[in-house]
Order: structure tokens, then C-alpha cells, then sequence
């Protein structure tokens, strides 16, 4: 889960690392009465989780109130690539001696936390890490003992810091890993971590990203990330507990288990089809849960048709079959004249086809292999008719 | 021979009162593996259909001596359950249970490392494991595969079913099926597996299915050019996947430019490593290698 810049901020500040006063607003007289309260110049800042917000014009200095209507008129409602801007950050503007860089993130590969740290901030970091990778100090961490106040001294002084700001460096870095930790964060990174003409090291920007898997435990944390422009499918998959994912494509799918839905997307990819979601119906779905998925695949009014591929380990072909007859009954499914292709294997696979057939739904079809309904499905969605294919 | 599990396993549960704990394990019990117990704090003294309960896997192991555990609890409860079982002595902990916070994974691999190196943990997030016709552990169906030299490592359950059985239908067996799981900071990763596999005398092949996010595909291209002499025949899923979502799997994400399916692909390939595009072509590429291509149906 992402969050915006100031959710970030926010939580960077209840763990003692320095922002900038500021908040977060919605309207432009609220971004007025918030730049009085924090005093000019501000800094006018679009809140959407895309990258090159500057660049679209989503950032402005503002010295004065008739500078700051016109920029957070402006940028209130922008589309930056997709995101319409709804909240602006409207934050006391800094003055910037250097621009460093700090992140905390999860290595997957070492199994380590790893704390990153350059005096090359502002810019975009992968660019420094490819172009000069001495100036990138990398220092993984023992989870079971967390970032000592010497490990951190030393990645601030190795890393290039002023001589005058390595403490205040460190106590940055420590702070970030507190973040990183008491948060269940699996990303949180500083871009600029600024140093101002006073010496004070302050986050001017912030990115993080959370674990979903351990929301249970920070109540507080469940509302964040950007809710207006999430997809409305996707929320409201999420809210039904189905994992759903949306694509550009045409050609709804259903499947079973994470790596077989991802293989699916591939396989009618390859067959010269546009998948039009991910959905993995789970590992036990049962006939409701797999009503529940048509239904959610449906909603996508791009779909023109829809490949349901169950390699059935726990769950059970005969429910797949009886989910898909109860969407039809229940949800008018058939009066849409949405092809469906459905490769049934595994668990109880010749009472699925069974019911299947004798249900004789209209416009489905059915397929032996995960090619052969790739390439039914395929045909179906460009218009084209195909064999029934014997259940 | 097989790796992990097998007739010499003595199997105990942590979440045996459960309803998905106690089906599996009669499941897995049913197959033929030896479950010695259980561990449900609070319940010890009960019984699952004679299979004795414990309160703690301390107990478990001066009553019943498992040298495995399969860890069926829910998430919040996991990551304690597997140290437990492993400061217990457990020698293999199989952790099946999904939504674990990878934070509560870093504490227990890492804790693991440096307390228990005579402990191994596979999983979480994972089906199991299966050695065709010696013992199941998991949630793997163990219909779809028999016994064999193909040994197959995979971060899916789902999509393990469809390569294993593909290969069945052509003639071949399964030494052993392991799934190492779908998480970001998994137990074992692909390099662990390989390398059993490759001391083992009876696999004589191993099929590898990865999918995007994190970097095990390529850390295992690197291991197979320099340590295997069997041969790798691999299948990589997520080749469409958007990047920055997380396809179902908590660890399959494409971040930024790093961890797609096509880099993964092209590191396996660059190192000798045949990909197969579909599951289909995997397994083909399989049976192919092991010479029984006369037998393909195509």
C-alpha cells in the first residue's frame, strides 16, 4: 500500500524525523487559510502517487495569497498521468543548502533491511545507482538488532555528508528505520532529505510503502493511500476479499492460484488476446466465490468475453461449475451475450463438465487445455465464431 | 531417494484443531506420511482422530520426537509458531499460512540463521511438499503427480499442479515437488532447493517455475551455470503483469524496472537454461530432455 507525500510526512513526523509545517487540504480557500497558518512563501504540492509531479506542473512556490489561488486553482483537479489531483500539501517552503538522499527498504534478495544514503538527492536515485554507484553507500542491517547510532554515523560520514551534519544525518537515517519498522513499512525512502542554510536536516519529499499483510496491526494506517483515484474495482475487490487486479485489455479472467492466473494473462497474451483483469479466485473458492468473481469481471465494461481456467487442486470443479450456472441464473449473465471459454481440470473435473453440459448455458464453451481456451477466447473476443468443443 | 520429505518423516501440526489444519493433515495422514501430533495451545490432552495434541512444540517433542512441523495457524500467530517449533528442534518447519508480514518473516529467517541452523523452513506461503508414493506435507493434491526422476521447485501451487501433471500425462514421475512459496522473504529459495536435487540420486532432472519480483529466478540462473550438473528446465509466469501491482501473490510485484518475467527469462537462458513460454511448452521441454519425447501425445 502507498502513500501519498503528506501521509508520509505525517508519519515521518511521529517518529521525530523533520518536515516542514504544513496540511493537507482539499479546496482553495482551505489551501489559503493553511498558508497563513504555516506563512509564505509556500509550496503548493499535487498529492497522487505517480512519479514527475514537477514536471506536469504539480508543484509551485507561491509568495503571496494571489500567487497561491492561482497555483492551487490550477492544480486542484489536474490530471497527472492518469491521477486527478484532489488534495494539495501546502507546506512553509525551505531554503536548500544540499539535496541528499536517504531510504530504508526490504532486500529481498540478502533478507536484510537495507539502508541507502547519498549526497546525490533530487534526482532520480535508480539513475545514480547505474551511473555512479560509488556515490550509492549501501548498508544492510541485522533485523534482530536494528540500525545502531555507530552504523548509522558511519553510512552518514562514508556516504559523503557535510562534516558539520553526519549527526544530524544519523539521527535521520534512525529515525527513517524506526519508520520503516514500527510502520511494518517495506519502503520508505527520503528524496531530498535537505540540509537548509541553518544546518537542520529536514525530508522535503517522502515515499512509502506499507505492508499490507500487517495492517491487522496499525488500525490507524487502514485509511491511507489515494481512495479517490484507486480503480473503483479494484477497492471494491479488495473490500469483498477477492484479489483483483485491472488491465487494459478485453478478455475477462477467472482462474485459480496467483502463478496459474499470471501464466493465464500470458498464455492469451501470446495467442494474440489483451486480458482485461487478474482474479484469483483462491486456492478453496467455492460456488459463491466464483458467482462473486463473473460478477466483479463483468463490471469491467470493456470485457467482450471471459476465460475461466481452474486447475483444481482444493478446490473443486464441480463448485467452478456451479458457481458459473449460478451466475448465469442469478446475474443475467446470459443475457449479455458474453462468450465465456471454460477449461475445467482436476479435482472432480468430469462432474464440473457434466453439469456444465447438461446445464447448457448459452454462448459458453469449453476447452481441454489452457492453449486451446486461450485461443477460443481469443477468437470470441475479435467476433469470430468457434466450435463448442465437447465437454 | 527424494529431498525433504519422505518415509522417515515424523510429522507434527501446529493448527491441527483447525478445520483446514485437521483436513489436511488427515489428508496428508491418509497418503501414507507419519503424523506423530499436533500443537494448539490450550488444547494439549485432546486428540485429532488419535493423532495426539500438545500445548507447546516443546512438549511435541519430548512425547512424540517429530522432525517435522507444518504450520497451519493464522497469520498473527505464525511467525511465532515456526521459531517455536524450530527452538524445539524441529529439523524441516513447512509453513503453509499466507499473510504473514514480511517484517515477522526478516525476524524469523533471520532469527532462524543465527539460533537454529539445524532448522530448515520452507514456505510460508506455500503448498508443501510432496515426495510421490513416500509422504505428502501440505495442501498439494497429490493425485495429479506419481512417483519419478523430475524434481520440481515453484514459487505457485496452482501452476505446480499443471507442469506436474503435464509431465504425468507423458509418462514421467516425481522425485519430489516443492513449493518454496509466494512471499518476499521466503524460507528457502530456489538455491536451497536446487541444490538438494542435485545430490540426490533419483532426480535426474528439475523443472523450475518462477514468476515476477525479487531476484531468486536469476540467483538460481547463477547457481545452475556454476553447480548443476542436472539439467534445469524452467517456466516463468507474469510476463503481462503491470509494474508496481501485486499480482496475488504477496511477493509478486514488479518494482520499478526490477523483477520482471522477461529479466528473469532472459538470465535463465543466457545461462543454459531452456524456458519454456507456456506450462505446456515447459513441460514438453521436460519430457524432451529426459528422451521420452516418443511418448508426447503431439
Amino acid at each position: 500500500m502507498d502513500l501519498l507525500e503528506y501521509q508520509g510526512k505525517q508519519l515521518f513526523a511521529r517518529h521525530g524525523l523533520n518536515v516542514s509545517d504544513g496540511k493537507p487540504v482539499i479546496t482553495v480557500e482551505d489551501a489559503v487559510e493553511a498558508a497563513a497558518e504555516v506563512g509564505y512563501p509556500v509550496v503548493v504540492k499535487a498529492q497522487v502517487l505517480i512519479g514527475g509531479r514537477g514536471k506536469a506542473g504539480g508543484v509551485k512556490l507561491a509568495a503571496d495569497e494571489d500567487e497561491l489561488r492561482e497555483h492551487a486553482g490550477n492544480i486542484l483537479g489536474m490530471d497527472i498521468k492518469g491521477h486527478t489531483v484532489r488534495t494539495l500539501w501546502i507546506e512553509h517552503a525551505s531554503d536548500i543548502a544540499s539535496e541528499y538522499y536517504a531510504s530504508v527498504l526490504l532486500d529481498r534478495s540478502a533478507k536484510r533491511p537495507l539502508v541507502m544514503f547519498s549526497v546525490e538527492g533530487g534526482v532520480d536515485i535508480e539513475e545514480v545507482a547505474e551511473k555512479t554507484p560509488e556515490k550509492l553507500i549501501r548498508h544492510h542491517v541485522d533485523p534482530l538488532t536494528g540500525l545502531t547510532h555507530a552504523e548509522a554515523l558511519r553510512v552518514a560520514s562514508e556516504g559523503g555528508a557535510d562534516a558539520d551534519v553526519v549527526e544530524g544525518v544519523a539521527d535521520a537515517l534512525i529515525a527513517l528505520y524506526e519508520v520503516w519498522l514500527q510502520e511494518d513499512a517495506t519502503l520508505a525512502e527520503i528524496n531530498p532529505l535537505i540540509v537548509t542554510p541553518e544546518r537542520e536536516v529536514k525530508a522535503l519529499d517522502s515515499k512509502i510503502s506499507l505492508d499490507g499483510n500487517a495492517l491487522y496491526r496499525h488500525p490507524e494506517n487502514q485509511g491511507l493511500s489515494d481512495r479517490e483515484n484507486e480503480d473503483p474495482l479494484e477497492r471494491r475487490a479488495k473490500e469483498e476479499g477477492v484479489q483483483y487486479v485491472r488491465l487494459d485489455g478485453d478478455i475477462g479472467i477467472l482462474g485459480n492460484g496467483a502463478g496459474l492466473v499470471m501464466s493465464t494473462l500470458d498464455v492469451v497474451s501470446q495467442a494474440g488476446g489483451a486480458p482485461a483483469n487478474f482474479l484469483d479466485a483462491g486456492g478453496g473458492s467455492n460456488a459463491e466465490t466464483i458467482k462473486q468473481a463473473v460478477d466483479l469481471i463483468l463490471a469491467n465494461e470493456a470485457v467482450k468475453a471471459v476465460l475461466v481456467n481452474i486447475f483444481a487442486g482444493i478446490t473443486r470443479c464441480d463448485q467452478v461449475a456451479l458457481g458459473l450456472i449460478g451466475a448465469f441464473e442469478q446475474l443475467g449473465v446470459g443475457g449479455k451475450s458474453i462468450p465465456f471459454v471454460v477449461r475445467l481440470d482436476g479435482t472432480n473435473d468430469v462432474e464440473g463438465r457434466r453439469l456444465l453440459a447438461e446445464a447448457a448455458l448459452p454462448n459458453v464453451h469449453t476447452a481441454k487445455t489452457m492453449n486451446e481456451a486461450a485461443e477460443k477466447v481469443v477468437a470470441l473476443a475479435a467476433g469470430q465464431s468457434v466450435e463448442a468443443g465437447a465437454p | 531417494m527424494s529431498v525433504l520429505v519422505d518415509e522417515r518423516t515424523r510429522l507434527a501440526v501446529a493448527g491441527i484443531t483447525g478445520r483446514e489444519g485437521s483436513f489436511h493433515t488427515l489428508n496428508n495422514r491418509s497418503y501414507g506420511t507419519n503424523v506423530v501430533g499436533g500443537v494448539t495451545p490450550g488444547k494439549g490432552g485432546q486428540d485429532v482422530e488419535g493423532i495426539p495434541v500438545f500445548d507447546s512444540w516443546e512438549q511435541a517433542m519430548a512425547e512424540s520426537q517429530p522432525n517435522t512441523a507444518m504450520i497451519f495457524v493464522p497469520p498473527r500467530f505464525a511467525a511465532d509458531s515456526i521459531l517455536e517449533a524450530a527452538a524445539a528442534g524441529v529439523e524441516l518447519v513447512i509453513a503453509i499460512t499466507e499473510g504473514i508480514p514480511a517484517h515477522d518473516e526478516l525476524r524469523v529467517y533471520n532469527t532462524i540463521k543465527r539460533d537454529h541452523p539445524g532448522t530448515r523452513l520452507v514456505g510460508p506461503n506455500c503448498p508443501g511438499i510432496l515426495s510421490p508414493g513416500k509422504a505428502n506435507v501440505g495442501i498439494i493434491p497429490a493425485s495429479f503427480f506419481k512417483a519419478g526422476n523430475v524434481g520440481v521447485v515453484s514459487r505457485s501451487g496452482t501452476l505446480t499442479y499443471q507442469i506436474g501433471n503435464e509431465i504425468a500425462q507423458a509418462g514421467f514421475g516425481c522425485s519430489t515437488i516443492v513449493g518454496i512459496g509466494g512471499d518476499p522473504v521466503p524460507g528457502s529459495s530456489f538455491v536451497d532447493i536446487l541444490e538438494l536435487f542435485e545430490a540426490d540420486e533419483e532426480t535426474e532432472l528439475v523443472v523450475l517455475s518462477g514468476e515476477i519480483g525479487g531476484s531468486a529466478e536469476e540467483e538460481a540462473a547463477e547457481y545452475i551455470a556454476e553447480n548443476m550438473s542436472k539439467p534445469v528446465v524452467a517456466y516463468i509466469a507474469g510476463f503481462t503483469a503491470p509494474a508496481g501491482k501485486q499480482m496475488g501473490h504477496a511477493g509478486a510485484i514488479v518494482s520499478g524496472s526490477a523483477g520482471t518475467a522477461a529479466a528473469k527469462a532472459q538470465a535463465l537462458e543466457a545461462k543454459g537454461v531452456r524456458v519454456g513460454r507456456t506450462p505446456t511448452e515447459a513441460a514438453k521441454i521436460a519430457v524432451e530432455v529426459l528422451g521420452g519425447a516418443s511418448l508426447s501425445t503431439s
